[in-house]
């Protein structure tokens, strides 16, 4: 089939497609069979090297592509066959996935590099070297997974990797599962691994029904023959398209934290910090995204589903935006960024924008990496400062330890803790600058170029979202403000802060790269060029897609810029010349008042599920667990009826019966019978050795009389 | 010469006289010349036959009969004389250890 695609000239390594999935693979086998002997460095190295590898091959397809627009399917085996359903294990190339690739490769192998010096350094690590291969083994299996994912050629495979990200997922947030966050024993970190899996089983419920609606009406889950068919199925029964897309969504609100399923994102921030940069910032969490953009074809066909999933992602977006204007933790406040920034996403394929979602998608995994990695690096600054207050103190003798009582519960990501750490940690300090520039939307960082896009798009598409976008923008470059001042500026506010000490190059490194990225990422599309823009159309015109075009709207840009300069110098009004300390309320509350206590307590949303779903369930749970199965099923219908009937039945029957009189009277009667016969004949043998000759010679005689008569 | 069924009745008579005497006497000497007796009363007949038929091969049997009997009689005085030395008594009635 690749023939005659092969005629035409330029380079052609589509044949390298599935070493995207082979080198995290190799890398992982490596590590597990030979990784007991090696060394932290080569661990991490083997694992940065396969994710790496997967980069070059990504980035080779991409040339590829430049003479193949319409994108290549790589066939690498017959999957299943079962009556009707025919699937292959096929790699689908084309500038969508390999977007995904290069994203997923590229910010991946930066995040296995930090990880090397990152996992090194956590508090929680305490030397153990299985733990060390086994993160970097879960790194590479995820690697693998999300190609998988971003490779499929039909929804199936698709979901194959959707649920090995997923088990990834939850491997990752669990790493430290008999710790908490504070490395004291708890179960925390295993509820929240559990939290995010249970919760994307509802959302992976909805993905599944929709791929099963779709076997039905299309007879295929293959992307190529569903989308070719969509047409004609849409003239017919639009509801079946309907149903699939809205099922779908389910899905994404599960993966990409979208209401109502982003509870679980949050808590998944117990995951080591490289964690919650790749998989719960930078690349699963995109999925959700990128199945819709896979889907668009689906999606244009039906507008009132578009508008649903536009909603419930500029919805998000507000929302989310609000709870991190209200947190403490600095990984909390990016958790709740990273829902609010792939609530623009979702909101932007659903209005039908699917390349300034995308392009979003591409510059958000750049600056949320940076963030997540430079925040952990900004805890790790912390943990060595609180290290270095602590030798001092031991230095000095008995002298006034009266924060040792707190040290038990130092928290090192709470920004309370804090301050002035733009002095300790100089380069951290303008990374992080860097990155919250980009995602805050000002002018030219990347973040500028993807946001206008999409709230560009809102303007014509969907102005209600466009208003929800708007406002979220503007809490975004609030919240991104105020953790600026509380962590970097104002006076220390813990000791651990005031001695906090940079990190080595390994960790600063990829950051540097990612905050070039971040940087120079909007030239992917700049207006006016738009080379993204074409990149991506080379796989929407093959199905006839009048996608909207974007243009740069000056007004909207002025406006999101001017809204987000003036949320910056608002929050330095509130947070800039005070320092928040644990004693004091935060000063927003004065002014907000409840409004503020409803951020900093995530609006109730957890309190909620657990008064409406959780408890009830647990009470369900409880009645057909207690009552139900244990007293009804096992203490009366098992132990009364069953056991009952049969004690009963072989009492009376099989016992007396069938065994005692039945066989052991067989038994016991022969064995009678056999001795009452020996004692009868016992009688006979006399003892007499003329009875004897007598019986012989009577024996005899009639013997031969019978002879002789006869 | 005598007929043939002279000497077979003469064998007849030896025999059931050593019969009897093996079933009805409790010395156990006694009962094996009754043995003697039967024996020799079926070589009586053998030899009778022999003659009668002009063959050898009964002649021949007598032979083996008389071996066979002269080992019997070295077996058995030999036992005889084992149990003598254990019970002073060879009344056959007494030996009824095997009774059941």
């Amino acid at each position: 089939m690749l023939l005659s695609e092969v005629v035409t000239s330029g380079p052609d390594f589509f044949y390298l497609a599935p070493w995207l999935v082979f080198f995290p693979v190799i890398g992982l086998l490596i590590n597990i069979i030979f990784g007991g002997r090696f060394s932290e460095k080569v661990i991490g190295t083997v694992a940065s090297t396969a994710s790496g590898l997967t980069f070059v091959v990504a980035v080779l397809l991409a040339l590829s592509l430049r003479a193949h627009h319409e994108g290549v399917t790589i066939l690498l085996a017959e999957w299943i066959a079962i009556g009707e359903l025919q699937l292959d294990w096929a790699f689908r190339v084309d500038t969508l996935s390999v977007t995904m690739m290069m994203v997923v490769g590229g910010v991946g192998t930066l995040i296995h590099i930090y990880a090397i010096g990152y996992m090194h350094e956590d508090v929680r690590f305490k030397n153990d070297p299985g733990r060390f291969r086994r993160f970097f083994v879960f790194l590479n299996l995820f690697i693998a997974a999300m190609m998988i994912l971003v490779s499929g050629d039909n929804y199936l495979m698709l979901f194959v990797g959707w649920e090995g990200v997923g088990l990834c997922s939850f491997l990752l947030i669990g790493f430290w599962y008999e710790m908490d966050t504070l490395a004291r024993a708890s179960t925390d970190n295993a509820m929240a691994a559990k939290k995010a899996f249970i919760t994307n089983r509802v959302g992976d419920f909805g993905f599944l029904i929709a791929g099963m609606i779709m076997f039905w009406a299309f007879k295929s889950v293959q992307f190529d023959t569903v989308f070719e068919a969509a047409h004609h199925i849409a003239e017919l029964q639009p509801g079946i398209i309907i149903a699939i897309t809205l099922f779908m969504l389910l899905g994404v609100a599960g993966k990409s934290a979208q209401i109502p399923l982003f509870v679980w994102l949050p808590d998944a921030m117990a995951g080591p910090t490289p964690v919650s940069a790749l998989i719960h910032a930078a690349t699963m969490v995109t999925a959700g995204v990128y199945l819709v953009a896979r889907s668009a074809p689906l999606y244009m066909l039906v507008p009132q589903a578009q508008g649903i999933v536009a909603i419930v992602g500029g919805a998000t977006a507000l929302f989310a935006a609000t709870i991190a204007v209200g947190q403490y933790d600095i990984k909390k406040v990016l958790a709740y960024s990273t829902i609010s920034q792939l609530g623009f996403m979702v909101a932007a394929v659903g209005m039908g924008a699917f390349v300034a979602g995308m392009f979003h998608l591409v510059t958000h995994a750049f600056f949320k990496a940076l963030l997540f990695l430079s925040a952990g690096s900004v805890i790790l600054g912390v943990e060595r400062g609180h290290h270095h207050g602590h030798h001092d103190h031991d230095d000095h003798g008995h002298g006034d330890h009266h924060d040792d009582e707190k040290s038990e519960v130092f928290d090192p990501g709470d920004m309370r803790n804090m301050g002035g750490m733009r002095k300790s940690m100089p380069v951290t300090f303008w990374l992080y600058i860097i990155g919250s520039l980009a995602l805050a939307g000002i002018f030219p960082f990347a973040g500028f170029w993807s946001k206008d896009e999409i709230l560009a798009e809102a303007t014509a598409l969907n102005f209600t979202v466009y208003i929800l976008l708007a406002i979220a923008a503007f809490f975004t470059a609030f919240y991104m403000g105020r953790q600026i001042w509380m962590v970097f500026y104002g006076k220390p506010k813990h000791e651990a802060a005031e001695h906090a000490e940079e990190s080595p190059p390994i960790i600063t490194v990829p950051l540097m790269v990612l905050a070039a990225l971040s940087i120079l990422g909007g030239a992917l599309n700049l207006p006016g060029v738009g080379t993204f823009t074409h990149w991506l159309e080379m796989t929407y015109e093959k199905f006839d897609l009048h996608l909207h075009h974007g243009e740069f709207n000056l007004t909207v840009a002025i406006t999101s810029t001017v809204l987000a300069l003036l949320a910056i110098g608002i929050s330095w009004l509130i947070y800039g010349r005070k320092s928040v300390t644990f004693d004091q309320a935060d000063p927003l509350k004065r002014i907000l008042g409840p409004i503020f206590v409803g951020m900093e307590n995530k609006w109730w949303i957890d309190e909620l599920y657990w008064a409406v779903i959780l408890n009830p369930y647990i009470a369900i749970a409880k009645f057909t667990a207690d009552v139900i199965d244990w007293r009804f099923w096992h203490d009366w219908f098992h132990d009364k009826v069953i056991a009952g009937t049969f004690n009963w039945f072989s009492k009376t029957f099989l016992d007396s019966w069938i065994d005692q009189r039945g066989i052991d009277g067989f038994a016991n009667g022969l064995a009678a019978g056999t001795k009452e016969l020996a004692q009868r004949l016992s009688g006979i043998q006399t003892g007499f050795v003329r009875n004897y000759a007598l019986s012989v010679f009577v024996g005899v005689v009639v013997i031969l009389g019978y002879l002789i008569l006869q | 010469m005598l007929p043939v069924s002279y000497y077979v009745g003469l064998s007849a008579i030896l025999f059931t006289i050593g019969a009897l005497g093996v079933l009805i006497r409790r010395n156990a000497i006694i009962i094996f010349m009754s043995i003697e007796l039967m024996l020799n009363a079926a070589n009586l007949a053998f030899v009778a036959f022999a003659r009668a038929h002009e063959s050898l091969s009964g002649q021949i049997f007598v032979f083996f009969v008389i071996t066979v009997a002269a080992a019997e009689v070295a077996v058995g005085l030999a036992l005889i004389v084992a149990i003598f030395r254990n019970k002073q008594s060879i009344d056959v009635d007494q030996m009824s250890n095997l009774k059941g």
